[in-house]
């Protein structure tokens, strides 16, 4: 064998053997939240540390769907996640867009204010926003935590938006442009279907942070009609306060749409991201 | 078709100018090519006809319609990018067809203009392929198809041919002029290879630093350049040019050079020891007889000539000839430049006439 | 030149000017959804919540309310907790950011070759980032204890702890709970961000450096790093920020405890404004993060201005 094949051989185990490591330390905490899950209750606290329980069962997930106000919270988790999802895509392009293509006055002002608003500490909005909320019926609605969550993704999305229509020459407007489109009916028509990848994972991207979101739903519902997952869950630690076995259960069961969203997306947000930074 | 009139154009990007007052006006059905180096504005007149660009100052009409303030939509003319800009998502025949559904024409209306385009680019087998399936020189005929269909007042070409191999450029020049001749359609070209300039123009547009530096005719510009820079810029290869006085030498117009005289076959109107630039065409000087005597320093046979590098009295000239005479490094050799072949500037770079 | 033209020369001016107008407003048109929104549901309550900073709001005590000027910040500055919190922001904030750039470094490197089941590894590896921020808390903690979770025992057998005992019980110990948290949940961010930004430098760069004779570290060093530059800065500052105003993790593993040993800037508002119930004086520890935070980005920001410029 030569230094070379030694080297490389070298090399590429030491690659996979990092990369084994990674895998494991991603998925080690995941594992242990399904095994959890699983574990029946009398077992929970005896065989605490084994790497599988010697029974398992699926009392807790029972008990989660047909038991619990989970599955209302979990619809509610959806509605709210999707639509968020959808609208900061509609307006994020629109806004991304002119960022891109459009030089003008209010340009360096607007980007300063959507970097900005990601440094607050959101804690200090909520009282705030609760006072302003209130008196418009827009507590415990899921409407005004789509409007929450719209608000608080629309700056991050805006500048992911731009970077995926910058990788898209200006040209192709003009031709649209010259063709007999205005420019709203190039947009829409040209431009948009273009970056649809980018928008799938702008929008996979805003789903995956309104699901987890938990302080404002927290605080701007009082009932549990229009509550989402998070808030759920954490009704389990006050209700069940050692009940740790059902709570993984349902955040098992939660897990699975974000995880799904996010595995689908996130090859475009590592395409698109790079597309930004490479121009055509 | 219709003739497109420019009036004293100027473009402004904040205190910089671009074009100074413009003036251009191009018959219906004629095929004008604006030429200079990069940075010379054509591109920014071109944008600016087709309605991309702002018109600081001056007035643009097509057809006689003033269009300054029109939207390109409005303004009836197609455009043919260097890059083509063919919408990648959609199949040929889409976006040929793209237009035309943007004017609600009927389905038959349609099909008819895409097969009578496609017919005459060669595009048939293609129609059902999207841009990133097809060759540089397919994408290119989709987007002349494209422009084709409408039917507009005028094309506007953006350097199309930059982006091809020189062997597909040859082929597409040749192309683009027979489509010209069918279709009798108002054009505007833009380029920067004055060799597709000569080829394509009916009329030249030579550009440079924002101003028109001539209009004219392709050998009209090649036999009498109004200036330094269309005799620099037409023609390849480039013309000889070096300094001179005028005088009368023994009674006779002479231009003196450092190292040589040539004596002229007509006397111009000029100051005795005016200085001039002197230029003579590679192909207009003779070698093998004559009263100069060169050394040569490089021989560049293409093949269809010879490029032979002299140096004559200090100054390096290029000769060219369609004969292979037999050349050495270093030999001498007799060079003649004919007065009838020599063009004359002034001090501002102007043409002296005769 | 053209006749008939006089009469109507008023109506192409009119057209002029209404198309200059559409024009100029079309960027804002676009635009106008999203800053509406931003300002409204934002900036608004943002302003509204700085201004507690200078009134008493007890959320129990009805008659609250009145400006109290800069008695809350009088109270801050002697507030021997606050200044332990700030201590223990910078760690919390230092570590996690640093370690999840490090770790995420790595990673991007290692997923920036190709080599077959790359997709599988990369969705596997990204998945963390998924996870909702508390239940990574709970997760975490659950993983910590010594009853029910794995950890303390392999620790203890690989020698790294003396006993089995709960780190996050320990004074000295418990911060590393949610650091290991934020590391987790982090990593993802980081490497998809410099994949990204990995993935657009151009190849010939590393070609011609290799026929110079440059080694892997070498070109490491010299063409990945600079190039990478720009774009570390902004997302580490970006993290930076998000991290030091990240409340859940700490609040859910520990709630600031043992004994404060875990209490940032950021939980100790938390702690402030929904246990102690007093929103006025968690504004103002709230807007002097705000100002911290503010003059460390300027910071950055000159950094990378400088950076840039002795680049060109």
């Amino acid at each position: 064998m030569t230094i070379d094949m030694l080297r490389r051989i070298f090399y590429w185990s030491a690659h996979y053997l990092l990369l084994g490591l990674y895998v494991l330390f991603a998925l080690f905490p995941l594992f242990w939240l399904i095994k959890v899950a699983l574990t029946p209750n009398d077992l929970l606290y005896s065989e605490g540390i084994r790497l599988w329980p010697s029974r398992t069962s699926l009392e807790h997930f029972r008990f989660v769907l047909t038991h619990s106000e989970f599955p209302l919270f979990f619809r509610n988790s959806l509605i709210v996640s999707s639509t968020t999802a959808v609208t900061v895509a509609l307006i994020s392009s629109a806004c991304g867009y002119s960022l891109s293509r459009f030089s003008f006055r209010g340009k360096p002002l607007l980007v300063a204010l959507m970097l900005t608003t990601q440094m607050f500490p959101l804690v200090m909005l909520v009282a705030p926003m609760f006072r302003l909320l209130a008196p418009l019926g827009l507590t415990n609605s899921l409407t005004g935590l789509v409007i929450v969550y719209s608000a608080f993704n629309a700056p991050f999305a805006t500048l992911l938006m731009q970077s995926f229509f910058d990788a898209i020459p200006k040209e192709l407007e003009e031709a649209a442009l010259i063709d007999g489109a205005t420019r709203f009916g190039a947009f829409r028509r040209i431009i948009l279907p273009l970056t649809l990848p980018g928008i799938a994972a702008t929008g996979g991207f805003v789903f995956t942070a309104a699901w987890s979101e938990l302080l404002f739903a927290l605080m701007l519902n009082s009932s549990s009609q229009a509550s989402t997952f998070p808030v759920g869950l954490l009704s389990f630690v006050s209700k069940f306060s050692v009940d740790f076995g059902q709570m993984m259960a349902a955040g098992v069961l939660a897990l699975i749409p974000a995880c799904l969203f996010f595995v689908l997306i996130q090859r475009y947000l590592v395409r698109g991201l790079t597309a930004g930074a490479v121009k055509g | 078709m219709s003739a497109i009139d420019i009036t004293g154009v100027s473009k402004r990007y904040g205190t910089t100018a671009v074009l100074h007052e413009i003036t251009l006006a191009v018959a219906a059905g004629e095929f004008a090519v604006l030429v200079g180096p990069s940075g010379c504005g054509k591109s920014t007149l071109l944008r600016m006809i087709a309605g991309l660009e702002e018109v600081s100052a001056g007035q643009i009409r097509i057809g006689g319609r003033l269009v300054n303030d029109l939207p390109p939509k409005a303004r009836d003319i197609a455009m043919v990018f260097q890059s083509y800009a063919l919408y990648p998502h959609m199949s040929v025949a889409d976006n040929m067809a793209y237009s035309l559904r943007l004017r609600r024409t009927s389905k038959p209306g349609v099909e008819t203009a895409i097969n009578a385009a496609a017919v005459k680019l060669g595009l048939g087998s293609l129609l059902e392929r999207k841009p990133g399936a097809l060759s540089g020189g397919q994408r290119q005929r989709v987007a002349m198809g494209r422009a084709i269909v409408r039917r507009p007042k005028a094309f506007l070409f953006d350097e199309p041919l930059s982006n091809l191999d020189a062997r597909l450029r040859e082929h597409m020049r040749a192309e683009i002029k027979k489509l010209h001749r069918e279709l009798g359609a108002t054009s505007i070209y833009v380029t920067h290879d004055q060799i597709e300039a000569m080829t394509l123009a009916d009329r030249i547009v030579a550009m440079n630093g924002g101003h028109v530096q001539q209009v004219g005719s392709p050998l009209e510009l090649y036999d009498r350049p109004a200036n330094l820079f269309v005799a620099g810029f037409i023609g390849s290869p480039a013309m000889n040019m070096f300094p001179a006085l005028f005088s009368h030498c023994q009674g006779r117009p002479t231009l003196v050079h450092a190292g040589f005289a040539l004596a002229l076959d007509h006397d111009p109107a000029l100051a005795e020891g005016a200085a001039l630039t002197v230029g003579i065409r590679p192909e207009h000087i003779l070698l093998g007889a004559g009263p100069l005597q060169g050394v040569v320093d490089l021989v560049e046979p293409t093949g269809l000539g010879t490029i032979a590098h002299l140096t004559l009295a200090g100054t390096a000239l290029r000769a060219f000839t369609l004969a292979r005479p037999p050349l050495t490094i270093g030999a001498c050799v007799a060079v003649d430049m004919p007065a009838c072949r020599l063009h004359l500037f002034d001090a501002d770079g102007d043409r002296v006439d005769r | 030149m053209g006749t008939g033209h006089d009469q109507s020369e008023t109506e192409p001016e009119v057209r002029a000017v209404r198309r200059r107008l559409a024009s100029s407003a079309e960027p804002y048109l676009y635009s106008a959804p999203a800053l509406i929104l931003i300002v409204a549901v934002m900036l608004v309550p943002l302003s509204v919540g700085l201004s507690y900073a200078f009134r008493d709001i007890q959320l129990l005590d009805p008659f609250s309310g009145g400006f109290v000027g800069f008695d809350h910040f009088r109270e801050l500055k002697a507030d021997h907790s606050f200044r332990a919190a700030l201590l223990n922001t910078v760690v919390w904030t230092g570590a996690s950011v640093a370690l999840q750039f490090i770790f995420g470094l790595i990673l991007a490197l290692l997923l920036n070759r190709e080599f077959p089941g790359r997709r599988l590894v990369q969705a596997l590896v990204f998945l963390p980032w998924a996870v909702p921020t508390f239940l990574v808390g709970l997760d975490w903690a659950w993983l910590f204890n010594p009853v029910v979770g794995p950890l303390p025992g392999w620790l203890f057998t690989l020698k790294i702890t003396h006993d089995t005992n709960n780190l996050l019980a320990d004074p000295a110990t418990a911060l590393i709970g949610p650091i290991v948290g934020a590391i987790w949940w982090g990593i993802p961010f980081f490497a998809i961000t410099i994949l990204a930004a990995l993935q657009s430098i151009p190849k010939d760069l590393y070609e011609a450096a290799s026929i110079d004779g440059a080694g892997a570290f070498k070109q490491f060093r010299s063409i990945t790093l600079p190039l990478l530059a720009p774009t570390i800065v902004i997302t580490i500052l970006l993290r930076t920020v998000w991290v030091a105003n990240f409340a859940d993790l700490i609040v859910v593993m520990t709630n600031g405890g043992p004994a404060d040993s875990t209490q940032t800037v950021a939980s100790y508002i938390f702690t402030t404004a929904f246990r102690r119930l007093d929103f006025g004086y968690a504004s103002t520890i709230a807007a002097v993060l705000l100002m911290l935070l503010f003059v460390y980005a300027l910071a950055i920001l000159s950094l990378r201005r400088l950076l840039v410029q002795r680049q060109s």
